[in-house]
C-alpha cells in the first residue's frame, strides 16, 4: 500500500496552514509566535546582554544562546516532564547553529542575546516553527542578521515525499522519515539538516528540492509577520 | 542591470534585496554581496543619492561618545562608581569626572553617591570592547532624586525627543513635568503624580507609534483629552 492521499487531505507539498505575529511578548526585546497547524511557538528574546557565566564571555563577538522548551500538555501522548532534557538541549544546540551563521553579533562582545522558545502545543515539525520563529524574533529584536531563516520539515511516508508532516503521519506505521530543514533565504543555503527514519537517495534529493519552495513559503509568512507590525492603524 | 527595488520609508526585513548594480552604496545597517545590497535589519530605507541606509525600528542600544544616558549606580569601587547602562555594558565614573568639589583620599563614596541612585551623565569614551568612561561635569548632567524612570526602546528616542525637542517640550508644557532623556532609552519624569503618570502615558505613546508621521499633532490631541477628562472629573 502506497501512501497516495494525506490523512488531512493536504497535497504532497501543501503545507499547514501557517500563521505568524510578530511583537507578542511585551516585556522582550523582541518577540514571535509561529503557528503550523496544530504546532505554536512562542519566541522571546532578551538582549543582548551582560553574559553569565563568565569564563562563556567571547571577547571577539556576542553570543547566541536558545532555550528550547515544551510544555506539560503540550504533546499527543503522556504529560512532558517540564524542564531540559535530553532532547530539548540536543534542539536547543541546532537552533543555535542553525541561526548563528546570519546573525552578526561583532558589535556586541562578551555579551548574549537568549532566545526562549515555548511550545504551548504541538503536533510535530516543532523545531522548525521554532527556528522560524525565532528568526522573526531576533529581527524583531533589532539584531543585525544578514539573512532570514525559514524552517520546514520534509519527510517520507511509505515512498512518498511530504512537506510539513505532522504527527499522524510521522507516526504512520509503515517507513518513514523526518527532515527537518532550515534554509538561509537569499544565498539558499541548508542551516540545519537532520533526520530520523530511512530514505532512498533519490527520494532525498527530491525531498530537499521540496524543501526549498516549503522555505520559500515560510519566508513569506515571516516577512508578512514583520512589516504587518508597523502597518496599521 | 541597475535598480532600486525598495521606496524611501518602505520597511525593510533582515537579508531584504534593496538594490541591484554596483552603482548603489551601502550604508548604515546594510551591506553589499556581489553586486547587490541588501538590508541588516528590520527598519526604514532613506536613501541619499545613491546610499541606501536603513534606520532600524527597533534593536539594542550601542553606546556611542558624545552621548547624554540616564543610569543607576550598581557598585562603588576605589576610584569612582560603576554603572548600569541599559546595555550588556557597564560603564565607569571616576570621581575626578563626577563632582568640583574636592573628595578626600579616605572619603566614603556613597556619602556623596549611593548604590541605587541614578544620574544623568554624558559618555567620553567607548573602547572596541565597550568598556566606557562617563563624565558629570557638564551643565544638564546631574545625580536624579525623585520622579520616576520609563524604560522605552532606544531607537525610538530621536522621536520621543522631537525635531529640535518639539515633542518634549510639548509634553514638558502640557504636564508640567521635568523631563530627562537618556539616548539609551530611559526618561526621567518628575512632577505631581497625576501628571508624571500622564507623561509615562505619552512617552509610551510616542514610542509607540513612532514610524507614524503627524507624531506630535496625535500626542498633543491626547494631552488635550487626558487633561479634559481630569478636569470633568473633578
Amino acid at each position: 500500500m502506497v501512501y497516495t492521499e494525506r490523512i488531512d487531505g493536504r497535497k504532497a507539498d501543501e503545507l499547514r496552514p501557517m500563521e505568524a505575529k510578530a511583537g507578542v511578548i511585551p516585556n522582550a526585546d523582541g518577540s514571535a509566535v509561529f503557528k503550523a497547524g496544530k504546532t505554536t511557538a512562542y519566541v522571546a528574546v532578551y538582549g543582548p546582554r551582560e553574559l553569565f557565566p563568565k569564563f562563556k564571555q567571547n571577547p571577539k563577538k556576542g553570543l547566541l544562546r536558545c532555550h528550547y522548551g515544551m510544555l506539560p500538555f503540550s504533546g499527543c501522548g503522556d504529560r512532558i516532564r517540564p524542564g531540559t532534557s535530553r532532547r530539548a538541549q540536543e534542539i536547543s544546540m541546532v537552533m543555535e547553529k542553525s541561526l548563528a551563521p546570519v546573525i552578526d553579533l561583532s558589535e556586541f562582545p562578551n555579551s548574549v542575546v537568549d532566545v526562549f522558545i515555548n511550545l504551548p502545543q504541538t503536533d510535530a515539525g516543532t523545531r522548525c516553527a521554532a527556528i522560524s520563529g525565532a528568526a522573526i524574533a531576533l529581527a524583531d529584536a533589532g539584531i543585525p542578521m544578514k539573512d532570514m531563516i525559514s524552517a520546514v520539515a520534509m519527510g517520507q511516508v511509505d515512498g512518498t515525499v511530504l512537506a510539513d508532516l505532522n504527527y499522524d503521519e510521522e507516526a504512520y506505521d509503515a517507513i518513514v522519515s523526518d527532515i527537518p530543514i532550515a534554509m538561509t533565504h537569499n544565498s539558499k543555503k541548508i542551516t540545519l539538516l537532520q533526520m530520523d527514519g530511512e530514505i532512498s537517495n533519490e527520494d532525498l534529493i527530491k525531498a530537499l528540492e521540496m524543501g526549498k519552495a516549503a522555505t520559500e513559503k515560510v519566508y513569506e509568512i515571516q516577512m508578512k509577520a514583520l512589516k504587518e507590525k508597523f502597518t496599521e492603524k | 542591470m541597475e535598480e532600486l527595488k525598495v521606496k524611501e520609508k518602505d520597511i525593510v526585513i533582515p537579508g531584504e534585496l534593496l538594490a541591484a548594480g554596483m552603482g548603489y552604496l551601502p550604508g548604515q545597517n546594510t551591506y553589499r554581496k556581489g553586486d547587490q545590497v541588501y538590508s541588516k535589519v528590520l527598519g526604514l530605507v532613506y536613501l541619499s543619492g545613491r546610499a541606501i541606509k536603513i534606520c532600524p525600528l527597533a534593536g539594542p542600544y550601542v553606546p556611542k561618545a558624545g552621548d547624554k544616558i540616564i543610569g543607576k549606580i550598581i557598585d562603588i569601587a576605589m576610584t569612582g562608581w560603576r554603572i548600569k547602562t541599559n546595555t550588556a555594558y557597564s560603564a565607569m565614573l571616576n570621581i575626578k569626572d563626577s563632582t568640583t568639589r574636592y573628595v578626600r583620599r579616605d572619603e566614603d563614596l556613597s556619602k556623596i553617591m549611593g548604590i541605587g541612585d541614578y544620574v544623568v551623565v554624558k559618555i567620553t569614551k567607548v573602547t572596541s570592547q565597550k568598556l566606557i568612561d562617563l563624565t558629570m561635569k557638564e551643565p544638564g548632567l546631574r545625580k536624579i532624586t525623585g520622579g520616576r524612570i520609563i524604560k522605552i526602546n532606544s531607537q525610538k528616542v530621536p522621536r520621543v525627543i522631537g525635531k529640535e525637542g518639539s515633542m518634549v517640550s510639548l509634553i514638558k508644557n502640557k504636564t508640567r513635568c521635568e523631563i530627562s532623556i537618556g539616548q539609551n532609552g530611559l526618561v526621567w519624569v518628575k512632577g505631581t503624580p497625576e501628571n508624571e503618570l500622564l507623561a509615562e502615558k505619552a512617552v509610551h505613546l510616542v514610542a509607540e507609534k513612532s514610524h507614524l508621521s503627524g507624531l506630535t499633532d496625535k500626542v498633543n490631541e491626547f494631552l488635550i483629552k487626558s487633561t479634559e477628562n481630569k478636569v470633568e472629573k473633578q
